[in-house]
């Protein structure tokens, strides 16, 4: 009686217990999505100041209604047209004094990249999700001309959307975003992205 | 009598089980590190839109959401079915957003501050009225950097022409 073996644990059911955890967990897990459109909010000016004079061939005027209809310098767009219409302003440099500029130099459109301002005006009905399409676009604009900047000054570099992803990554070394620095500010400079939105009016 | 006793045909071994928790156990352990228990439920609905011109957000980036859309049938007895926006766990009016930015500020570490971003969570059916009385809040709290979540993806596909 003395020596008795101890009797061995079943452990069939093992995985059955682990199945259940892992089915629970499973169900609880939420692939997170932290991705989207960055935007800066103009701060609050004091209402004593006067607007600088707009000359109004640098204003590139978007509209959209409550009917998520598009108004692009007073006229009907499709969403489709609105990045190719954005990039023609843009890159238009009307006075010759954008050298980088391959724009037609029309002389209703913008006279240098520095100068051109999109505004935005969306009326309260708007969908949001017309809102982000507009936004994206009028980004998309701007990507696809620093890109070709990119092209032409870093052609050794990665595309400017991954050289900006990076340079706001916290993974990235600091001597990379030291390298990264100087040249994303020179694209940023060829083609400052000016959005003003305007405050919806009241319908 | 032969000494050589014929094997049965078609009798095959069983398939070996004993590895079967091992496998399950990796897979448990794998969700398990990669689950995150969402601090707030959702009280609205929130499909996002979709954008192709995305930035990722960080992280290590102090990060506050707010949610926008319809409350959820569960809600919309006590809520009714307009647009809400959610913070936290409950429902705000944009007057009250500001205090929730300070006190979410106040709770970070000084370097940490400048790089505040407010992630906006907004239904893709909810018109802009209630999201511009988001931003117009974010601005009186001094809350510039916002970032409008989006899934990646073609923004043109769904829109009604």
């Amino acid at each position: 009686m003395a020596k008795r073996a101890a009797p061995e644990v079943n452990a069939g059911s093992m995985a059955d217990i682990a199945f259940l955890l892992l089915i629970f967990f499973l169900v609880t897990t939420t692939i997170e999505t932290n991705q989207g459109l960055s935007a800066r909010l103009p701060e609050r000016q004091p209402v004593t100041e006067d607007a600088p004079p707009l000359r109004k061939r640098n204003v590139f005027e978007v509209m959209v209604n409550q009917n998520d209809q598009l108004l692009v310098e007073n006229e009907l767009m499709e969403i489709g047209d609105l990045r190719e219409a954005a990039v023609a302003f843009l890159d238009n440099g009307g006075d010759g004094s954008c050298a980088y500029c391959q724009g037609t130099k029309d002389v209703n459109s913008s006279v240098n990249p520095n100068k051109a301002i999109i505004s935005l005006r969306n009326q309260r009905g708007t969908s949001y999700k017309m809102y982000v399409a507009v936004q994206n676009e009028l980004q998309a604009a701007y990507n696809v001309l620093r890109e070709r900047e990119r092209e032409r000054l870093y052609p050794n570099e990665v595309s400017w959307t991954e050289m900006w992803a990076q340079y706001n990554a916290a993974k990235t070394s600091d001597a990379r975003k030291d390298a990264l620095k100087p040249k994303i500010e020179k694209l940023q400079e060829l083609f400052p992205y000016k959005l003003s939105e305007a405050e919806p009016k009241k319908d | 009598m032969s000494k050589f006793k014929k094997k049965k045909s078609g009798d095959l071994p069983a398939v070996s089980t004993a590895s079967l928790p091992d496998i399950v156990f990796m897979l448990l352990f794998f969700f398990m590190t990669v689950t995150v228990m969402k601090d707030s439920d959702l009280m609205v609905t929130n499909k996002v839109p979709t954008a192709s011109e995305v930035q990722k957000l960080d992280k290590k980036d102090p990060v506050m959401y707010i949610y926008a859309g319809k409350p959820t049938m569960k809600y919309q007895k006590k809520a009714g079915t307009s647009n809400k926006v959610q913070i936290n766990d409950k429902f705000v009016v944009p007057d009250e957003i500001p205090n929730f930015v300070l006190e979410y500020q106040s709770g970070l570490h000084q370097d940490l501050q400048n790089r505040f971003i407010t992630a906006l969570k907004i239904d893709e059916d909810t018109n802009m009225g209630i999201v511009t009385d988001v931003k117009e809040a974010l601005r009186d709290a001094n809350a510039l950097k916002i970032n409008y979540i989006t899934k990646d993806g073609d923004p043109l596909v769904g829109l009604k022409k």
